[in-house]
């Protein structure tokens, strides 16, 4: 090594101050988007399982919303009766399941993307390509996704779905919320087309407020719990039924938010960058003392 | 003790048997490669919306990085803590960290989807995304690796330059050019040095950072919110057995002496940075009353058992033998030992460990991830060979010793 000691404090003075600078422009960035106020009137969707008959016709007017291929109005009703258990995927945002075929009239349950509040896959997604809007729809923005499918991986539904079929252009599928139809002051397409009203759409307060409501009115109905009002921190639809979803439908989560201590850990290690330019000091302190130790001994 | 040294290009034949062997897998990859580019990702593997992740990003992502980690630890070692002894282990190590890197990020241009957006999280920043501080310092250490390699280059060319036909007339002007620039990383070589070992630090410990958002999707064995350390002190163990193996392999390969003694002193390093990772990752699984589930008795925690006993504790042992570390086939049979753990380690993180709760089937990679994965490896180590051929990467012993050689920081003999 050949350069003298100014040089070398020169430069880490000229590292210090673009430390500085990247510290003074980065706030924003190493905020965590999960302190973020969410608005107070964002919206959900109360889903009354005991109401729904399992007609599919939500499914149906979910795919002809979207530009998906629908098929026939009348075919839907047939796929609940045999007992599958579908998902979501990337050829249908939501489908209905029937937990029990063996039992007539048992829970009929729609699954869809639950819209967290804090959601995983937002905190996950590299390019921010997703977002929670302030209506409380979780959108994904095709101009920015690099495909890289770390919200699949972090979502605690398993509700993102990826078109693994295409070469080109494949993307993440989910439901959006109808966030083009609720901006121009649509209901979302399966509100709207629910013949029972098995869907209430409403702010998220409200449909808490009702919830409960059904359940203190009937008690024996329903089993006492909102699926949705606190786990993973609070999901925009909120779940009514006769029984326990946990472990049938839903898997077990906690109420800490989706993205749980991940961003805690992100931020402690990035602390505005002080742990990273404190390691860089060190190890530059280190460098120049060793390099000087050697001159001392006669340079080796 | 006071062996000389020197950095010269290898000049055996490029093509042997094996390199024939490795040709093939490396085509066959290629093969499959083209088919994921033309007919997608689906047509190639068997990843599904259960299993977003698989092999691609579990072995070429997680544990070449992982592996790649022989660049850092030998810089730590021999520029910023000046151990002269290990100058002649630098430059190969830091070969492998740059191939390494570089396949790295070809792994993750063939797994995403939407591979002509690679660029975007320059410019789209989400500063909560562990993946995203992964792939900002991937990239910039990429970036750094390469300019470390660069006085290798000057090395090679100053004084040599011999453009063909009527380029020769700029043969001057290239020269002068290199001068400059081998003179200009001179001053600045160590802003880029430290700047690899702290980005390394870094991305080496985001890599564990990832799974932590997957919650109870991972499964208790391995998801902790330690994850991150455990990622750094496994990278940090696994740099000096990979530094061993490869020195190895090549001085097999070019019929060289293994330089026993350089590499004996290195793995002492190695127990004392195993044993810190065994402590911190069986202290967290008594923390956390893991060991629970070792008693059951599945897949899971047969691939837990390998990691730990056959990965980490048995070369702890043998590290700490002066015996194994005096001989070239203890010291390779350990090292891989090493490397086997930290490879399974990221394995079991990324895939085993992966359990979502609506999973239909478990994943088994295709025959297409496989060679995909195996094709990576096969051109590395092509590509490797051809390399230390080119550039003076691998040394050997000055014949009329006398003269005291020693390595600048940028690499040259002074």
């Amino acid at each position: 090594m050949s350069q003298n000691r100014r040089d070398f404090l020169k430069t880490f003075a000229a590292i210090g101050t673009t430390a500085a600078t990247l510290t003074a422009v980065t706030p924003n960035i190493a905020k965590g988007s999960s302190r973020r106020e969410l608005s107070i009137d964002r919206k959900g969707v109360l889903v009354d399982t005991t109401v729904c008959i399992g007609c599919g016709k939500c499914e149906w007017a979910c795919k002809t919303a979207h530009n998906m291929e629908a098929g026939n109005f009348d075919d839907y009703s047939s796929q609940l009766t045999d007992g599958s258990q579908r998902r979501p995927s990337e050829n249908a945002l939501t489908v209905v399941n029937q937990i029990d075929t063996s039992i007539m009239n048992s829970d009929k349950v729609k699954l869809q993307c639950m819209h967290c509040d804090h959601p995983a896959c937002e905190s996950a997604c590299i390019v921010s390509a997703i977002t929670k809007q302030e209506n409380g729809a979780v959108t994904w923005d095709t101009d920015k996704c690099i495909g890289c499918r770390y919200c699949m991986v972090a979502c605690p539904f398993q509700i993102p779905a990826f078109e693994y079929q295409k070469a080109l252009d494949p993307k993440i599928v989910k439901c959006d919320f109808c966030y083009d139809r609720t901006k121009e002051g649509k209901l979302p397409a399966c509100v709207e087309i629910c013949p029972v009203g098995a869907l209430t759409y409403g702010t998220r307060e409200e449909l808490l407020i009702e919830a409960k409501r059904r359940i203190s009115k009937d008690p024996d109905k329903y089993f006492d719990h909102v699926f949705g009002e606190y786990e993973v921190g609070g999901t925009s639809w909120l779940y009514l039924a006769e029984n326990n979803l946990v472990n049938k439908v839903f898997p077990k989560l906690g109420t800490n938010t989706a993205p749980g201590v991940s961003e805690s850990i992100q931020h402690g290690l990035f602390a505005y960058f002080v742990p990273p330019v404190a390691l860089y000091a060190l190890l530059g302190g280190v460098m120049w003392l060793s390099k000087n130790k050697d001159k001392n001994e006669g340079g080796h | 003790m006071e062996h000389a040294f020197k950095p010269e290009q290898m000049t055996k034949k490029y093509f042997t048997p094996w390199v024939i062997v490795l040709s093939a897998i490396a085509l066959n990859g290629l093969g499959f490669l083209a088919m994921r580019f033309f007919f997608g990702i689906g047509s190639v593997t068997n990843l599904n919306n259960q299993f977003p992740w698989g092999i691609w990003i579990g072995l070429d992502v997680a544990a070449g990085v992982a592996l790649a980690a022989g660049g850092f630890t030998t810089a730590a070692l021999g520029h910023i803590m000046h151990r002269d002894k290990y100058e002649t282990i630098i430059r190969p190590a830091l070969l492998t960290a740059m191939l390494g890197y570089t396949f790295v990020a070809m792994g993750v241009f063939v797994d995403i989807g939407r591979w002509y957006y690679i660029w975007h999280p320059l410019v789209m920043w989400n500063g909560n995304s562990a993946l995203f501080e992964v792939g900002i310092c991937v990239m910039i250490y990429v970036s750094v690796l390469y300019i470390e390699f660069l006085p290798i280059v000057t090395e090679r060319f100053i004084g040599k330059v011999n453009l063909p036909g009527f380029l020769k007339k700029f043969n001057l002007l290239v020269d002068g050019l290199l001068r400059k620039l081998d003179r200009g990383l001179e001053k600045t070589m160590f802003i880029f040095i430290i700047a690899g070992v702290v980005l390394s630090c870094l991305h080496q410990s985001s890599l564990g950072t990832l799974m932590i958002i997957a919650g109870p999707k991972m499964h208790p064995l391995w998801q902790t919110p330690v994850l991150p350390l455990l990622f750094l002190l496994s990278a940090f163990s696994v740099g000096f057995p990979m530094v061993i193996m490869e020195s190895i392999s090549a001085s097999k390969s070019f019929g060289l002496k293994p330089e026993l003694d350089v590499l004996s002193s290195l793995a002492k390093f190695v127990a004392p940075l195993l044993g810190i990772y065994l402590a911190f990752k069986i202290g967290d699984m008594f923390i956390r009353e893991t060991f629970v589930y070792l008693a059951e008795f599945n897949s899971t925690t047969i691939m837990f058992t390998l990691e730990v006993v056959v990965g980490v504790i048995i070369p702890l042992r043998m590290f700490l033998s002066a015996a194994v570390r005096n001989s070239t086939t203890g010291l390779y049979i350990a090292s891989l030992l090493v490397i086997f753990g930290i490879v399974m380690n990221r394995f079991n993180n990324f895939i085993t460990a992966y359990n979502p709760p609506y999973a239909v089937e478990s994943y088994f990679p295709s025959f297409g991830e496989i060679s995909v994965t195996l094709g990576f490896v096969a051109m590395e180590i092509l590509i490797y060979r051809l390399f230390v051929k080119i550039f003076p990467i691998i040394s050997l012993p000055i014949k009329n010793a006398g003269l005291k050689a020693k390595y600048a920081i940028r690499g040259g003999l002074k």
